[in-house]
This record gives structure tokens, sequence and C-alpha cells, in this order.
């Protein structure tokens, strides 16, 4: 991974110096609440339900033993025992004091980790595909391109204080895009171009909240020189035109959509005309020195193994165990992936189980990754934005080995992809935004659907649960999406269908709502009808979304809003 | 005689709190309380480094009166667009930049596009809610002095320019990006080239 320089090191501890003044200065009444509040935002600090909330950054989603372990102890000391990830490839913990947040910078500063920009009207954590790097499906490697942009984005002084928050993400795979690219404010496909050139695919205004929008292609083929400038021409027609009259409306879609996508892409090409190849233009020399960081880890020659991680191709061990063991073949089914290594496999471990919150790690638990990491991936992890995290670099000769002791540790539920993979936002137990709980929604639909058979049977699903329209449990592309809404009080869940993140913004889709919407009891039992219909309804082989988009909403509609159902219908209205 | 009101300005690329002499001018009749006043007292001692501030389109709507007024600079709102200043360049001694809250971070493209695209080379203000803790940032974008807010201590704040020894990026101080910077490609920012000394 990308490892520090002296400098980068001393920018991080510079900002934990000045981060320790301004707390200081506020306690001491010189800063106002109100003149603190942006500060500890880029910085990562909410103030939430129990305590304020430290969001800290996990770039492209990469870690170390190393930082694991420093996460760990961060919250055994500071925390209560465990942290969240995120579905932006973040880490929070909940129960951090203000007055102690600088020390737990400083520990993040030690590893080379930050809570920088997780928050505030800036741009944020840059967000990646899990499987940058070791996807066969890959035109390039995204991470050295997202770590030039993390730099280029720290403490931009001209971008600090947007209309709203700013969210990049960055895809290289044509076949899927794993990273939600198309739902980002700014979004680049990075692709090569016939003569091998990496070129990127730029989408803007894409996003959840209350108006979910799927990015709008505004420039086709950008050289990767020009990411940096590009990116600064497009920040500064929003800086400057962006709605700052209304919270809701201040995020860049809002700015594309009024334009238009055209009308917008030609403002930014006027600004953009003026710093092309200008001094921001990266540099050749700067893309080897970052990209150095991303070096492939020294491989094993594999004498008798295949790239294709499927069962067929396996060296006979492996076969053997896949044979002997239906739980580690199950497993294996859903967990590992093809690696553009012979002999390698990515595996992703499932933090999704039943009784603890999907995304929640233990301390012991962020240990142990550690240790697996060290012991089967050359010491590095990834987190997904599904939630989960992935072993990027196994030996395929030690996925039974590897299997077994996350069997051990809670961490091999085969359900990788389906029902129970649930993308899930902390809602009303912990956020002060959300309007309702989320939670034991997800906890559930766990209880109701816990038989792998059947799970297994209705194959690839995404189900995503936002506590509040904020959607940061990405309802809007869940195949089916609950989202928490408050009705005179009391906590509602509106259903949508048919949400899903293509290998492109065309291909992407924002779930439409199936109807009024239900108590939290009856969401086990909806979900249940839907998936029922689902089944009646499918042909051969086709995914819930493939049956979607054959027959559309009204017999999933007509399933969940029975004939007699009207009167209730229109009472609820 | 009231002390002047204080503010930061950079005097050879360090930070100084020296006494502010201008007046900022709201409106029209802010300008003819302001002529009237100069009116009556013809004698009263001339303040060589300061005049009268108006907002943009006030100096504009003065056409060829503007010289009449003495020494003179404009000030911009957060949606003015700085591109409107260029023909008032040889008249004016000051552009001010009003920040309404520290939050809107409008000004900040402001300053950049009047030092980067409009060849604005005076004297550059921060005005408005001006706080300690955007003066680096106001700083790297442009701005050359920074009339903190009333309530606030300039000298206390001096120490913001100290925040960070490097930068990530170019802007307007410095201008060149680490990776462009000759000197030192492969280990961005060696501390002579810190922020502040230039």
């Amino acid at each position: 991974m990308y490892r520090y320089t002296e400098f980068d090191q001393r920018m991080v501890d510079e900002r934990v110096a000045q981060f320790r003044d301004q707390v200081a200065r506020w306690k001491s009444g010189s800063l106002s609440d109100d003149e603190l509040r942006p500060l500890r935002l880029q910085n990562g600090l909410y103030i939430q339900r129990h305590a304020p909330m430290l969001r800290v950054a996990i770039p492209y989603g990469l870690l170390s033993s190393a930082q694991l372990r420093a996460l760990a102890h961060i919250a055994r000391t500071w925390d209560r025992g465990y942290g969240h990830f995120s579905t932006r490839q973040n880490i929070q913990f909940n129960w951090i004091q203000i007055e102690q947040a600088p020390d737990v910078l400083a520990a993040l500063a030690a590893v080379q980790m930050h809570a920088i920009q997780t928050s505030g009207n800036c741009v944020r954590n840059i967000t990646s595909d899990p499987y940058a790097g070791v996807a066969p499906d890959e035109a390039v490697d995204p991470r050295p391109y997202c770590e030039l942009m993390r730099q280029w984005s720290t403490f931009h002084p001209e971008f600090s204080f947007l209309p709203r928050k700013f969210k990049i993400a960055f895809s290289a795979s044509a076949r899927e895009d794993r990273a939600a690219t198309a739902m980002h404010d700014l979004g680049f496909y990075l692709r090569r171009e016939a003569d091998g050139q990496v070129v990127a695919d730029v989408l803007a205004g894409g996003g959840m909240g209350r108006t979910p929008l799927v990015g709008a292609m505004v420039r086709h083929g950008l050289p990767w020189r020009h990411l940096a400038t590009y990116t600064e021409a497009l920040l500064r027609v929003y800086n400057r035109y962006g709605r700052r009259d209304n919270m809701y409306k201040a995020r860049i879609k809002i700015l594309v959509r009024a334009l238009g996508a055209a009308a917008f892409a030609q403002e930014v090409e006027a600004e953009f005309a003026h710093l092309v190849d200008g001094p921001g233009t990266f540099t050749e020399a700067e893309l080897a020195r970052v990209a150095a960081g991303f070096a492939p880890p020294p491989y094993a020659p594999a004498a008798d193994a295949q790239a294709d991680a499927s069962p067929d191709a396996a060296a006979p061990a492996l076969r053997q165990a896949l044979a002997a063991h239906p739980g580690f073949a199950r497993w294996h089914g859903r967990s590992v992936r093809a690696h553009r290594v012979a002999g390698y496999a990515a595996v992703t471990l499932s933090l999704k189980r039943s009784g603890v919150a999907p995304g929640d790690v233990d301390a012991g638990t962020l240990d142990a990754l550690a240790e697996l990491a060290e012991r089967y991936s050359f010491g590095e992890l990834r987190v997904t934005h599904e939630q989960n995290v992935v072993l990027a670099d196994v030996a395929q000769h030690e996925l039974f080995a590897l299997w077994t002791r996350a069997r051990d540790l809670g961490l091999a539920t085969a359900n990788i992809g389906l029902l129970t993979d649930m993308i899930c936002c902390p809602g009303g137990d912990f956020c002060s935004l959300a309007n309702a709980k989320s939670l034991p929604i997800a906890q559930a639909i766990h209880d109701r659907f816990d038989d792998l058979d059947y799970l297994h049977d209705l194959g690839e699903l995404s189900l995503n649960i936002s506590g509040c329209i904020n959607s940061c449990g990405h309802h809007h592309v869940g195949n089916i999406g609950i989202l928490g809404v408050d009705k005179q009080g009391a906590e509602f869940y509106q259903v949508t269908l048919g949400g899903t993140v293509g290998p492109d913004a065309a291909r992407t889709a924002i779930g439409g709502v199936i109807g009024r919407a239900f108590a939290a009891a009856e969401i086990p039992g909806v979900v249940a009808t839907i998936l029922d219909q689902y089944v009646a309804l499918r042909e051969d082989g086709e995914r819930f979304i493939d049956t979607y988009a054959r027959v559309g909403m009204a017999p999933f509609k007509a399933a969940v809003y029975p004939a007699h159902d009207p009167a209730v219908e229109l009472q609820n209205a | 005689m009231p002390e002047a009101p204080r503010l930061i300005r950079i005097v050879d690329g360090a930070a100084r709190v020296v006494e502010d002499r201008w007046q900022v001018i709201d409106d029209a009749a802010a300008l003819e309380a302001a002529r009237a006043a100069a009116s009556s007292a013809p004698d009263a001692p001339h303040a060589p480094d300061g005049g009268l501030l108006l907002p943009l389109g006030l100096a504009l709507a003065q056409g060829e009166q503007l010289r009449a007024l003495g020494r003179v600079g404009v000030w911009l709102a957060p949606a003015d667009d700085p591109a409107l200043a260029v023909p008032l360049f040889g008249a004016i001694a000051l552009i001010g930049v009003q920040f309404p809250k520290f939050t809107d971070g409008r000004g900040y493209s402001s300053a950049v596009l009047l030092r980067t695209r409009l060849g604005w080379r005076g004297e550059l203000r921060a005005l408005g809610d001006v706080l300690q803790d955007q003066l680096f940032a106001l700083r790297r974008v442009g701005f050359d002095s920074f009339a903190l807010r009333a309530d606030r201590d300039p000298v206390a704040a001096l120490a913001a320019f100290g925040t960070f020894s490097g930068v990530y990026q170019g802007s307007v101080e410095p201008a060149l990006p680490p990776y462009a910077s000759p000197a030192s490609p492969a280990t961005p920012n060696s501390p002579a080239r810190a922020a502040g000394t230039r």
C-alpha cells in the first residue's frame, strides 16, 4: 500500500496539532460551538445520539494489519470496544469524547491514518473497488489515481467550504461497478484507450439522499494527467454556482440538473480550458512515485493452478476439500473470487451475521482480521462499500485453512451477495439524523431468512436499509430497498424495488416505491411476499433484478397489497 | 482619539498586525455620509494608506466620478462576478472580498480568479466573518490582508499562518503543486517552499 513520506507524516501530525489547539480554544470559550462545528466535522467528528462519532477514513478501502490493530486499540481505549464499517470505506466509532479526539487522531497518525475531510462540506474520502489490483476484469489499478486525488484534495484551500459535501469514487472495470461510482457527486470510470493510455469517463451529479440521481456523463476520455485540473474546474463551477440557500438543494446534482448536464459540462469545459496543461497537471514521475506503493506483493509461482477461482480449475487438494466439505464448498461459491494471478483468489469475509449489526466489528475481530491478513494476504485487507472485508491475495491452497479459521471467528457466513448480505446504516439507535431504527429491521430479516439453502436458491439479491432519507444504507440502489420514515412521530418503513448498481450509468437504477409504508413488524412478511412472488415469476436462472426488469412493479404490488387492502392503503396514505 | 481598527497584512512574506485606515462603505447613503464628513473637515489629517472601500456595483455606477473620490477600492459580495471589477483595476488600490459567514466558500474562488486569471496584483483583503482558523487557506488563495472579525484578537490569530509547513496542491500561494516543483519531485515541499516564506 502507499506508505507516507516524511512530508505526508508531517502533514497529518500538523493536522493533529491544529485540531488539538482548536479543541483547547473551544474548551476555553474563545471558539464558539458554531465556529468549531465545521472544523470538527472536517476532522470526522459528528455530535451524535450518544457522544461525538468519529469517522475515520480508509482511503479506497485499504488497511494494513498494523492499522487494523491500531483501530482495535482505539476501540478498546477510547470507545466501547467496537467500530462500524460504513458504506463509504470509513470506520466509525460511536462513543468518542471530544476532549479525547485529538489523542485518537494522534493514534491514527502514528499508523498513517486520519479522519481528515470525512465529514463537512468538502471533498470526502475517495472510494474505489475493493478488488482493485487483483480483479481480472479491471483495465488498470485505480488506487494510484485515487491516491493522487486524495493528496490533491487534502486541505484544498479553495474547496474547504463547498455548498455541500462532495464524494468521489473510482471504478476501473467495464463489467461491474463495485464502488457505486455512478451514485457519487463525481465518478471516474477508468479505462484504457487502444494505444494503452489511461483515460477517465467522468460522471457528475450522482447521489442518494432525498433526490436520488444517477450521475450524468460530463466528459468522455479525460486523460489521467488532467484528473486534478478537471476536478478543480468542476469544483470551481460548483463552488461558485451551487445553491447555498437550502441545504437540501445544495449538492452538485441539483446544479447539474438545473443547468442540464450538457450546459453544466460546457461550464466546466470553459473553466478547464484555463487550467489544462497548467502546473496542476499530474506528471508521469508523480504517478510512478505513488504507484510504487501499489506494486504487487511477492506472489509465489503456482505450478498447476489457473487464474480462475472456479472449483474445476483448482488444484487437486482444493478440489478434494471442496468435495469433502459442503460448508466449505458453499462458502467458496459465495466468498471466493477469481484473481488475476494464477494460484491466488480474492476472499470476501462476511460481516453480516445474526446478532451483529451489519458492518460492526469488535476489537477482538479487528485483531483477528489483522492476523488473518498477515497469515493469508500479505498483511493487507480491504473494506467494501457493502460493509464486508476482503483478503485480496490468498493462495488457493490456503483457502481451506482460511475458511476453517474464519468460520471459528464467525466471519465465514456463506451469504456474500445474497439476501442477508444487507447494507445497513446505524440508524436511529445511534444516528441523530435518523427517522427510524434500521438495525432491528436487519435483525428481523436475518431471523426470518436464516435458511442458507433458501438464500442460495434465491440467488444474488441486494437488500439495503437506510434509517432516513440521507440514504447512508444505499436503499435507493438495493434490489429491495427499505427506508425508515416518520409518520406522525411513529417509525414506518417504505419499500422500494428495482434499484441496482450496473456496470455503467445507463444500467444503474434508482428503486421505485412499491406503495404505502409499513410498520416494523410487517417488514419481514412483506419481504417474504416479494420473494415468493419472485420465485413464482422467475424464469431459468434469472436473478431477482432480471425478473423485476422483465415484469415490472405491478405483480409485486399486487402481491404485497392484495385487493382487500385499499381501505388500509387509503387510511395510511 | 479612538484606537484605529487593526488588521493582518502580509508584509515581505510575513504576517503583521497593522492599523486599518480603510473605511468600508455599504451603500450609496453611506458614501454620501462619508463625502459630507470629508467636506466638513477638509483639514483632517489625510491617511495616505487608507481610502473608501465601495461595493462593486456602487463603484461601477460612479463611472468617471470614481477618481474624484480620492483613494478608493471595491469589495465583492460572494455572488459578485470578479471579472466585472477588471475595468476598475487602474482606479482602485484595494479589492475586498466579503465573507458574510465563514462557511460561505465562494470568496475563495473569487480570490483565485482575481489572482490567477484576472491579473489583480494589488492588495486583496478578506472582510466580514474572517476568523483565525480560515487564515491559512485564505492566504493560500491569494489574500494578503485580513480584517479579522472585530471581536477577535489579530495578534493571537497570527499563529494560524504557521499551521502547516507545506501544501499538497498548487493554488495561488504557492502556485505549484509539490509534484511540479523542480526542486524535489519525490519529496514534496522542502521547508523552504512552505507557505508563508515565498
